[in-house]
């Protein structure tokens, strides 16, 4: 098969399965539907290897590795012409191998996992429609395509964070995602339009190609485009200040959090960057920018990861400070480094969404890290897992993260000079990040066993009344909210191979590429990035050690500060707490930015409305209205008088009319 | 004879119907008063066809006689109508579509 019939074969098959999933809602039973839906990303992950080995096949050198293949004419008006088509290179044959790739593993995870719930074919439905969004996502070939795709995904992880659709918080944090992401679309569409109007076509190769030839350097319309596609970016990828989203993002079930607000969907701002890596490099203020708000992205999401309780918010708050390394590595022209931390981490962050789903399932539906303690022995498999995915996020040597954070941490040091900062704030938010992520793992798994704990040893899993975790509120099982039973790791085969293998990717993805070892994602990627000059810019082998020693020491500090506080002298992190109390209460309210978008678009929007409702609706356009009916009346009111219904009065109108018109016309020929 | 004679009577014709319809209140006599109206003018139409010369004249009055003849059948068929309901025979009675 060729590139362009497997490439077409990853995009269909998991529309294949969203739709016989839907339509046939009646007659699939629950593991039917799971094991549909599952077996249609694995088909998906298939093609995408296929797509990988016959693209290989192909000549590297002047372009050979870009195919474009077109079904049909999309849509046609004048110059605007725009074709369904995709792109198969090997940027977006390696985002289809990590997003079908992950998405099976969680696939596999939730058949478990929502059991017993009650919306599970609508479920997995939606995930495949995800899978589909995202495929379709970084396969396109054109803008109009990209935000189709764009606005499809935004769509599916709406329905999914309101899955459980009787919880109040879980729809409210849909609204808001929703919200959100439309504020990135809206940007998008606005840098497609410049696009197009500058460079006459959408397709991708066109715009890329040319972009050296039609932009300046720095010009203005370029910085335009390039900040439209950075709001684009940074609503999907959850980058200040379009950020808040993500943490109540985590009221969608377990699965979805690791698939969609880990592991795939959030990277889609890093791969817009990347793949328009031609526009950034023609306009370098607007990716100085990115970077900078990269960095201030990574650094206040790993402060806020270090007060807040809720297991599953710690995690999404270290997602946002990893896709802020992300946006750093692919702004300041570390592509690969960007991209090989985009894989390794939808490796370890899905994995320990996994393993906090297990716990979560283990303590009944609870997520308070400060309920939780001694869960060794209670759940051995789970805590292994928790900490290979806790190391990988640390970057622990040997480890996936160790390689990857470090090398888009070299490559700011190889450019020097401002690019400096992006080093000296990655090594240390990489503490911070060491920091809280055994905060996670020590307090999960070391001290004395909690009652859930205990009851679990004993071979019972624990249960609890059927509440909302964030409210309090009681709940039903039935459907629109979780149900009845609770699953963990420990007893249910499809979660234990998902997260073995997903151990297996954090543990070693780092060997794709090691300083002086190999470089295997710089080789795939070199076709994509031809003719960019800061693609090149790799360190060398010993330098970049050092970067990793220094790494390391990090790390392993970060890990032993989380070990002294949490397990050597627990209670030192409660004394820090009433010690600093402002700033504690600053990063618990996660620096604010809730209540400073509140106050800066809320407010000022529902002022201006309540101004024009009370003034404008009610004084101007209730005015005119009234004085218009009120005109019509009176002069209807004043030609009334005229129908007496008397005929005869009638027959005298007739008649005088015609006397009048006679007279007129004699005066007329008199005169 | 001179032409204005016929003129003349026509116009008194005319006139007399006009001021039958405006004062009586009989839809009987209204209708009548119509007739007459027409009459004149036919009348009219006849002495001018004598002047020119030409039958056109002639065969305008006859469909003036047609159009007559129908006005009269839909005009006591509303009359009869309106006995049979016991609606009062009076035009000034029938005033519903009053502003």
């Amino acid at each position: 098969m060729t590139v362009a019939a497997w490439a077409w074969l990853v995009l269909l098959a998991p529309l294949a399965g969203s739709l016989i999933i839907a339509a046939g809602f009646r007659v699939l039973s629950k593991r039917a539907a799971g094991w549909i839906g599952t077996a249609a990303i694995g088909v998906a992950f298939i093609a995408a290897i296929g797509t990988l080995l016959s693209l290989l096949d192909l000549p590297a050198e002047n372009g050979g590795r870009e195919v474009v293949s077109t079904a049909w004419q999309y849509a046609a008006a004048g110059p605007f012409d725009i074709e369904l088509n995709i792109l198969v290179d090997p940027l977006s044959v390696f985002m289809c191998l990590v997003v079908t790739g992950c998405s099976t593993l969680i696939h596999l995870y939730s058949v478990s996992y929502m059991t017993s719930d009650q919306g599970f074919n609508r479920y997995f439905s939606y995930l495949n429609f995800f899978v589909f969004s995202m495929l379709l996502l970084v396969l396109a070939g054109n803008f109009v395509l990209l935000v189709v795709g764009w606005a499809f995904v935004g769509f599916a992880s709406y329905a999914l964070i309101s899955f459980w659709y009787r919880r109040s918080t879980a729809t409210a944090a849909g609204m808001k995602a929703f919200v959100i992401n439309v504020i990135g679309d809206i940007g998008l569409v606005l840098a497609a339009f410049l696009i197009f109007r500058e460079f006459g076509s959408a397709n991708y190769l066109d715009v890329y190609h040319g972009a050296h030839d039609t932009l300046s350097l720095n010009s203005g319309v370029g910085i335009a485009i390039c900040a439209l596609l950075l709001v684009g970016a940074f609503a999907k990828s959850a980058q200040l200040p379009l950020h808040t989203w993500l943490p109540d993002a985590m009221e969608g079930p377990t699965p979805v959090s690791s698939l969609i607000h880990a592991a795939t969907m959030v990277t889609a701002g890093v791969y817009l960057i990347a793949r328009s890596w031609p526009l950034f490099e023609m306009t370098p203020t607007m990716a100085d920018i990115s970077a900078i708000i990269g960095l201030a992205t990574l650094t206040v999401a790993a402060t806020i990861a270090l007060v807040v309780t809720d297991l599953k918010r710690i995690i999404a708050y270290s997602t946002m400070s990893q896709i802020g390394y992300m946006v750093v590595g692919v702004s300041i022209g570390a592509y690969t480094a960007g991209l090989f931390h985009l894989m390794t981490h939808a490796f370890f962050k899905a994995l320990l969404f996994m393993a906090a789903g297990s716990i979560i399932g283990a303590m009944a539906g609870l997520q308070n890290i400060d309920r939780m303690s001694g869960m060794r022995r209670a759940l051995p498999f789970t805590t292994l897992m928790l900490i290979i995915g806790a190391l990988a996020l640390a970057g622990f040597p040997g480890t996936s993260g160790f390689f990857s954070k470090d090398e888009i941490i070299s490559v700011a040091l190889e450019r020097g000079g401002f690019y400096t900062i992006f080093a000296i704030g990655g090594y240390i938010v990489a503490f911070l990040t060491a920091f809280y992520s055994f905060r996670i793992g020590f307090r999960v798994v070391a001290g004395r066993p909690c009652d859930e704990a205990r009851e679990l040893e004993q071979g019972h899993l624990a249960h609890a009344e059927h509440v909302n975790p964030a409210t309090g509120e009681p709940e039903d099982t039935d459907v629109g909210f979780p149900g009845s039973e609770h699953h963990i790791a420990e007893r249910e085969m499809p979660m234990k191979i998902a997260m073995s293998l997903l151990a297996v990717g954090a543990i070693f993805g780092g060997v794709l590429q090691i300083p002086g070892v190999s470089h295997v994602l710089e080789t795939f990627f070199e076709p994509t990035f031809e003719g960019s000059h800061l693609f090149h810019i790799v360190p060398s082998a010993s330098s970049a050690w050092v970067g990793l020693a220094i790494g390391a020491v990090i790390s392993i500090a970060g890990i032993a500060l989380a070990w002294y506080c949490y397990v050597a002298r627990p209670g030192v992190t409660l004394k820090l707490r009433d010690r600093f109390s402002g700033i504690h209460n600053f990063l618990q309210h996660a620096w604010y930015f809730n209540e400073l978008i509140d106050l800066l678009v809320y407010r000022p929007l529902i002022a201006t409305g309540r101004f024009c409702n009370r003034f404008i609706e009610r004084f101007i356009v209730d005015g005119i209205v009234v004085a218009a009916t009120s005109a019509v009346r009176g002069v209807s009111g004043a030609v009334r008088q005229a129908q007496s219904g008397l005929l005869r009065a009638y027959a005298l109108l007739v008649v005088a009319g015609v006397v009048a018109l006679g007279l007129y016309f004699l005066l007329v020929a008199g005169s | 004879m001179a032409i204005e004679w016929y003129l003349v009577l026509s116009a008194l014709l005319f006139a007399t119907g006009v001021a039958g319809v405006l004062i009586r209140r009989s839809p009987l006599v209204i209708l009548l008063c119509l007739e007459l109206m027409l009459n004149a003018s036919t009348l009219a139409l006849i002495a001018f066809s004598r002047m020119h010369g030409t039958e056109d004249g002639h065969i305008y009055a006859i469909v003036v006689m047609v159009v007559a003849a129908c006005e009269v059948v839909v005009g006591l068929g509303l009359i009869v109508a309106m006995y049979k309901r016991r609606i009062p025979i009076d035009v000034d009675e029938a005033r519903r579509l009053e502003g």
